[in-house]
């Protein structure tokens, strides 16, 4: 466990990881997910044997149809995989996402977001097998209706989530999905351990990818087994401990979470908040977000240039810090995207020099000591994978009285090497973390679930600081987002998925 | 100015009596580990000059981790142990809690060996109190009373101040009257109360003074010896950190469910953990010598918000148990158990390892601060191995936290100013 890297640095094996973890398939608009639970092990395991996944080499054209796979805990459980191999995974996988009514309460599902409401997830609906399929236009009703077929002997399906194509926006009407972490494919970034003292949007391969070193220069836990448990040579080797099989190699953890949008909910409060004046509404929203409608940060651009994000698609949109807007006067400290992404390095900013340096280390920098509630963002990065569900609903629609009738909103997917300090934490302590840096008693303005506080104190309360006046503060915010369903899944490697479903 | 006093009472659970205990313990509880401020046994919430407790009983499964290194594994007792901050003298402290707790204090400490119908509480409870090795205070000198004044103050003030944008110095001035004026009504009428801060006691103020000049008075003297055997010193530490063994295995899947049930059930958590020092003299002298100092800073240089780069201990403690072979360490902190460790790896890992690497298979170090905690998968399993869970525990002001309680400080100092200007009026209002 955790050992150093080793001297030389292998290229990462791309046709052994699925295609997810680099690509977003923007292309392929249309979408579904299967939830499926195993009927039948051995038909499962045959199925899962040939699956036809879609790994991350670039393929010129692109494939017109994508299938990913990944299992839950209980999925592997139920496959017939032996239990210390399971064993060998992490305890939030083990333990999933909603058995722990510790986990449930950390992660905010309490009251409406209660897993006992959910519609899939929990108890007897915690699905075994997550099948991810994706099709360029006008191909996914065969693709679909063909995997089907295929899975019919050894699954039976708990659910398919439909995806709906929302251009890029989400529900609420903003541009999603800007800030990715840039993922360090050519192992450039030395593995080691040392302080970070800007930011960096460039991760470490390890953040994401079992069995490569994560931003401590470290290999993440995950199962490695006695190699004559791999008798045919199926994994490779792990590269801290060559005499053990990895089977987390080119794998990942898979973070799924149904977050139901109230979006009439959410504008009709603002609307009414604001008097009617759409241009406040608008400007509190875009508040409560950290960018405008079109995605433009409303802390501005930096002219600094930021590790990793020189190639980015939208870099334009992606290239800032907060560094110069410590209080929060453009873009509110509590903003959604301010919560989900901090933007800081290991060490608040200050001079040059060991002096500052010193003082900084040991907290004898007031102004830096004030911006240092927040730290080293990049050990707490998610790769982004969501997609929307249900109808776009226009401004018009979500202002009228008439009730929409159908449900909108997010299915959340992340991947993550290390769900405890990645997922977990960016959820519990960022998200509907009502004391996050410095605020006093508010969580996040769109997914923050409004429970009062251990002495009763709301925190149904969005603040806004302003320069010249106390900060404009909006009380009583509804619950605008709503957990629906979700499990932690482990995205295997293609050469573990097979491994997978040939031991038994 | 009031310091604050710390207390340990600590004694052996008498045979046959832990589970009878354990049973007690629970019926101080309204949620798992939180106590209830009116339980029968202890009330806690009707001493306002109580800020932290705890009741925990210390059994530690990872003494056989000494038999990883050859040594024989001791047979150590299980340990209640009572544990507390609190404002102004420990004797004071005491007294007032034995004289109103009395018969609680003795249900609980009847299950400890040595304590009998006929024994004093009060007698008893400071003959087994453990002074800590290195204890530290957030804030010396901020009381409880204070705490809770303050967060009156400020949500009277946050709930009042007009928020709409402002347009002129005068009326940032005007405004701050206003509030002035408001508080003053409510002083008047009772709704609120401002204390006035309590004179240094002088016999602290020179203990205090006396101390800050006596360690390094000693670290002087020694200062020659020390540099003649530093060599020495290093190759000693350098074989060991080479050689000690690494135990720092997953932990217990229902171990870690019994600690997580009690977290997180406040702003504040506890956090209780006890291991053995590694054998042999050389890491029981540095490990003493380490917490003099730490202790030493503690006192004299983070007394005023911050521990290093931590901004969210607001107490913690180093205590030597069974003759220095173990060491406990406790604290309450900000936020949940996961950003904790954040902080202590990313912040201040160097300042763990320090003292932590002494004990049984902690983490690899490098020169004493190297590493260690920032093997980052290791030492997490490590601290939650070492972790033990408080049966008991109360905070009391739930709810706050010390950027919250910071904040409202800063709000009642510039109540309390005569004269501001229209810039510092202004950053005055910006904390409400």
């Amino acid at each position: 466990m955790n050992a150093q890297r080793p001297a030389a640095v292998t290229p990462v094996e791309l046709e052994d990881i699925q295609g997810i973890l680099r690509f977003g398939y923007k292309h392929h608009k249309e979408a579904c997910f299967l939830l499926l639970r195993i009927k039948d092990a051995g038909a499962a395991r045959a199925w899962l044997a040939q699956a036809p996944v879609t790994s991350a080499v670039t393929a010129d054209p692109p494939p017109q149809t994508v299938l990913q796979v990944a299992f839950t805990s209980e999925g592997l459980r139920a496959m017939g995989v032996a239990a210390d191999i399971i064993d060998g995974f992490s305890s939030e996988f083990i333990e999933g996402m909603s058995r722990d009514a510790d986990r449930v309460r950390r992660l905010g599902d309490v009251g409406p977001n209660d897993p006992g409401h959910w519609q899939w997830g929990a108890g007897q609906r915690v699905p075994h097998v997550l099948v991810l399929l994706y099709a360029v236009p006008g191909r996914l009703g065969e693709w679909r209706q063909a995997i089907e077929a295929q899975c019919d002997a050894g699954f039976e399906q708990l659910a398919c989530l439909p995806v709906s194509d929302m251009q890029g926006v989400e529900p609420f009407g903003f541009v999603d999905g800007i800030s990715q972490p840039e993922i360090d494919w050519a192992r450039q970034r030395p593995a080691r351990d040392q302080d970070q003292l800007a930011y960096t949007n460039l991760s470490c391969l390890g953040e994401f990818l079992l069995g490569y070193p994560n931003e401590y220069g470290l290999y993440t836990d995950r199962p490695l087994l006695a190699t004559h448990r791999d008798s045919g040579g199926m994994l490779s080797r792990a590269e801290d401990n060559p005499d053990k099989a990895d089977l987390g190699r080119n794998g990942s953890y898979l973070v799924m979470r149904q977050l139901r949008q109230d979006v009439q909910g959410f504008w009709q409060f603002l609307h009414q908040q604001a008097g009617g004046d759409p241009a406040l509404r608008q400007r509190w929203a875009e508040a409560m977000v950290g960018r405008t409608l079109r995605g433009e940060p409303l802390v501005g651009g930096t002219s600094k240039v930021i590790a990793g994000d020189a190639a980015a698609p939208a870099s334009e949109l992606n290239d800032f810090t907060y560094g110069s807007d410590p209080q929060g006067i453009r873009c509110p400290l509590g903003a959604h995207i301010r919560r989900t992404n901090p933007r800081n390095a290991d060490l608040p900013p200050g001079g040059p020099g060991i002096v500052s340096w010193l003082k900084r280390m040991l907290g004898f920098d007031a102004e830096a000591l004030s911006q240092d509630l927040v730290a080293s963002t990049r050990f707490h990065r998610l790769l982004r994978r969501g997609r929307d569900y249900g109808a776009q609903v226009s401004m018009a629609q979500a202002l009228a009285d008439t009730p929409i009738g159908s449900e909108s909103g997010l299915y959340f997917i992340c991947l993550n090497a290390n769900i405890a300090r990645q997922f977990e934490f960016v959820q519990s302590a960022w998200v509907i973390g009502t004391k996050f840096d410095g605020l006093r008693n508010e969580s996040d303005p769109l997914l923050g679930n409004r429970q009062a506080g251990a002495d009763g104190t709301p925190t149904d309360v969005f603040s806004m600081p302003r320069t010249d006046a106390p900060d404009e503060r909006l009380c009583g915010l509804p619950q605008f987002v709503t957990v629906h369903g979700g499990a932690y899944f482990f995205l295997p490697g293609i050469r573990a998925l097979r491994y997978l479903a040939a031991s038994r | 100015m009031t310091p604050q006093s710390q207390f340990m009472v600590v004694a052996p659970v008498a045979n046959g009596r832990e589970a009878g205990l354990r049973g007690l313990l629970e019926t101080m509880n309204s949620a798992p580990g939180a106590a209830d401020p009116e339980n029968a046994v202890l009330p806690f919430g009707r001493f306002d000059r109580l800020h932290f407790a705890r009741l925990v009983v210390l059994d530690d499964a990872t003494v056989a981790d000494l038999e990883t290194g050859g040594s024989p594994r001791p047979g150590h007792p299980v340990y209640l142990a009572f544990i507390g901050d609190c404002d102004g003298p420990l004797q004071e402290f005491m007294a007032d809690l034995s004289r109103r707790a009395g018969d609680g204090l003795r249900k609980l400490f009847a299950h400890c060996e040595g304590f009998d119908a006929g024994s004093e509480v009060l007698s008893w409870m400071l003959a087994h109190n453990e002074p800590a090795a290195a204890n530290y205070v957030n804030w010396i000198g901020r009381t409880v009373l204070q705490v809770r004044q303050e967060s009156a103050l400020q949500r009277v003030l946050s709930a009042r101040v007009p928020r709409n944008a402002l347009t002129s110095g005068g009326d940032v001035q005007r405004i701050r009257r206003d509030l002035i004026a408001l508080v003053d009504t409510e002083l008047r009428a009772g709704r609120l109360a401002l204390t006035a801060p309590e004179p240094t006691p002088p016999g602290w103020w020179i203990a205090n003074l006396l101390h800050a000049i006596a360690v390094p008075l000693a670290g002087l003297v020694a200062l020659p010896l020390v540099i003649v055997l530093m060599p020495l010193l290093i190759f000693q530490l350098r074989k060991r950190e080479i050689n000690d063994p690494e135990i720092c295995p997953r932990p217990r899947p229902d171990a870690m469910q019994e600690l997580r049930q009690l977290e997180d059930r406040d702003v504040t958590n506890q956090f209780t953990a006890l291991g053995p020092v590694k054998p042999g003299l050389f890491r029981r002298w540095l490990v003493t010598v380490l917490l003099v100092l730490i202790d030493y800073a503690c006192r004299h240089v983070f007394t005023r918000g911050h521990l290093a780069r931590v901004q969210t201990i607001h107490f913690a403690r180093w205590v030597f148990l069974d003759n220095k072979s173990r060491v406990m360490f406790a604290s309450n902190y900000d936020g949940g158990h996961e950003a904790y460790m954040d902080d202590f790896i990313n912040k201040v890992a160097w300042g763990l390892n320090l003292v932590f690497s002494n004990g049984i298979g902690y983490p690899r170090t490098d020169w004493l601060v190297a590493r260690g905690a920032r093997r980052e998968q290791c030492f997490k399993y490590y601290q939650r191995r070492h972790q033990l869970p408080t049966q008991v525990w109360y905070k009391a002001y739930p709810g706050l936290t010390l950027i919250d309680i910071e904040h409202n400080q800063r709000i009642r100092e510039g109540l309390q100013r005569e004269e501001m200007s229209d810039a510092e009026a202004l950053a005055w209002l910006k904390l409400l």
